[in-house]
């Protein structure tokens, strides 16, 4: 019934595995799904969303909400933008995907105002710039203007989960050496509360996170070599 | 006239946009190679963003707030169109850096040569988002908002041309592998974020 949603060139159909373990994985669905996780990190090798990367990361479930809204408004624009790819002039395309990536954040504001009133607050400002994170315009303008709505929607999920991984993990860093918690739960008694663990408060502020993005990219370049740049 | 020396100092230094608020991370790293490109992106930064910013700030006041367009129509009164904010902030940007950039290519050309290459990037650059939506926030009236639009821009112009000045001469060092690049760029920002959070304690 989809089919026109996925309408595959026969060569790339060719090209997929019809065996193996793992073998969803190696289709190019699978493949947007799983590259931008660790290979094509959206944050660790394309320098795409750093602002709220850092901004949000000081409390995981900042972090959380964060990463969903941003999944949510990049999968949803990809496959929006790429179901009308073919109808839109290049002169406009910019204005046409900031559009729509817009109006998808204005729901996601809307929702979080409505279900999650205090975080909301907390994040500020930066609901508001998931339309100008670069990672969104950079699917949208990169890849969902050239590929079909199916595939389009699923990089956006995929790109999503790479940017959400690492907000959790530096949010996981910056919360529990910053303040012993985890999602607010207080897991190292501090010494304020009559415990032993003397909260390290420089992991909340803004240094820190520049400093755990940088060592983040060094381990990542260090596991993955075919990352690091040639100077 | 304290007030506003107060919010420019503040803007500046203290929640430079940059530094501490990760604003427009995205153009501060790609776009920090040499000092002289740092410098027309910061240029173009500062001139868009005070453009843009009390032009949103009259938007918000006069059409979007709740009984704002009571001047139109006592009808209208009781209107409040506020979660429209962003897609409204985003288009005033894209059409004034888009009516800037014409403007500039017309009557202005040898500026234009030397910033045009950055207009369209400031379109989506966080810091002239973020800085209407702080506006926004923090209910600025015009005239506080013309101060914050000519501060942080300022603010931003400083740090990205001081960094790309600190990584011009980082080119000379050689750090570990995998840590070139991307990597050390990050932990010299962390090194100027730290410079500049000593500002924190100026009280006004």
């Amino acid at each position: 019934m989809f089919a026109w949603l996925r309408s595959r060139d026969a060569a790339a159909l060719a090209d997929e595995p019809r065996s193996g373990k793992f073998r969803w994985f190696k289709t190019r669905e699978g493949a947007a799904l799983t590259d931008p996780l660790f290979k094509n990190n959206p944050i660790g090798l394309q320098v795409l969303g750093i602002c709220s990367a850092l901004a949000v990361t000081t409390r995981m479930d900042k972090a959380l909400v964060m990463a969903v809204s941003l999944t949510f408004v990049a999968a949803v624009s990809s496959f929006m933008v790429s179901l009308i790819r073919k109808y839109t002039p290049s002169s406009i395309r910019i204005i046409v995907q900031l559009a729509i990536i817009s109006s998808l954040v204005i729901v996601v504001d809307q929702v979080l105002k409505a279900y999650l009133y205090e975080i909301s607050l907390s994040l500020s400002v930066y609901v508001g710039l998931i339309i100008t994170n670069c990672i969104v315009l950079g699917r949208t303008e990169g890849f969902a203007m050239q590929n079909p709505p199916l595939l389009s929607l699923i990089d956006g999920v995929g790109n999503g989960l790479g940017y959400g991984l690492v907000l959790l993990i530096v949010g996981f860093i910056r919360e529990f050496i910053g303040t012993g918690r985890m999602f607010g739960n207080q897991i190292l008694p501090t010494v304020s509360e009559g415990g032993w663990y003397v909260p390290n408060s420089m992991f909340l502020l803004a240094p820190a996170a520049f400093f755990i993005i940088g060592f983040m990219i060094w381990f990542l370049r260090i596991w993955k070599p075919e990352q690091q740049e040639k100077d | 006239m304290e007030h506003y020396l107060a919010i420019a100092v503040k803007s500046i230094f203290i929640e430079n946009m940059a530094l501490a608020f990760f604003l427009g991370m995205c153009s501060f790293l790609a776009v920090s190679r040499r000092v002289e490109t740092a410098l027309g992106l910061g240029i173009a930064v500062v001139f868009v963003q005070t453009l843009t910013l009390p032009l949103n700030n009259l938007i918000l006041n006069h059409l979007l707030k709740e009984g704002s367009l009571a001047w139109l129509n006592r009808d209208f009164a009781g209107l409040d169109l506020t979660f429209l904010t962003f897609i409204v902030f985003i288009s005033t940007i894209a059409a004034a850096v888009q009516v800037v950039e014409m403007t500039l290519d017309k009557y202005f050309p040898t500026l234009h040569n030397s910033l045009g290459v950055f207009l369209p990037l400031i379109a989506v650059n966080c810091a002239i988002l973020g800085g209407s939506l702080f506006m926004a926030e923090r209910d600025y009236t015009f005239a506080e908002s013309v101060v914050f639009a000519v501060g942080s821009g300022s603010g931003f112009l400083l740090a990205i041309v001081g960094f790309a000045a600190i990584r011009e001469k980082m080119r000379y060092g050689n750090p570990p592998k995998g840590l070139r690049g991307l990597g050390i760029a990050f932990i010299a920002t962390g090194l100027m974020s730290i410079g500049f959070m000593m500002f924190a304690g100026i009280q006004l």
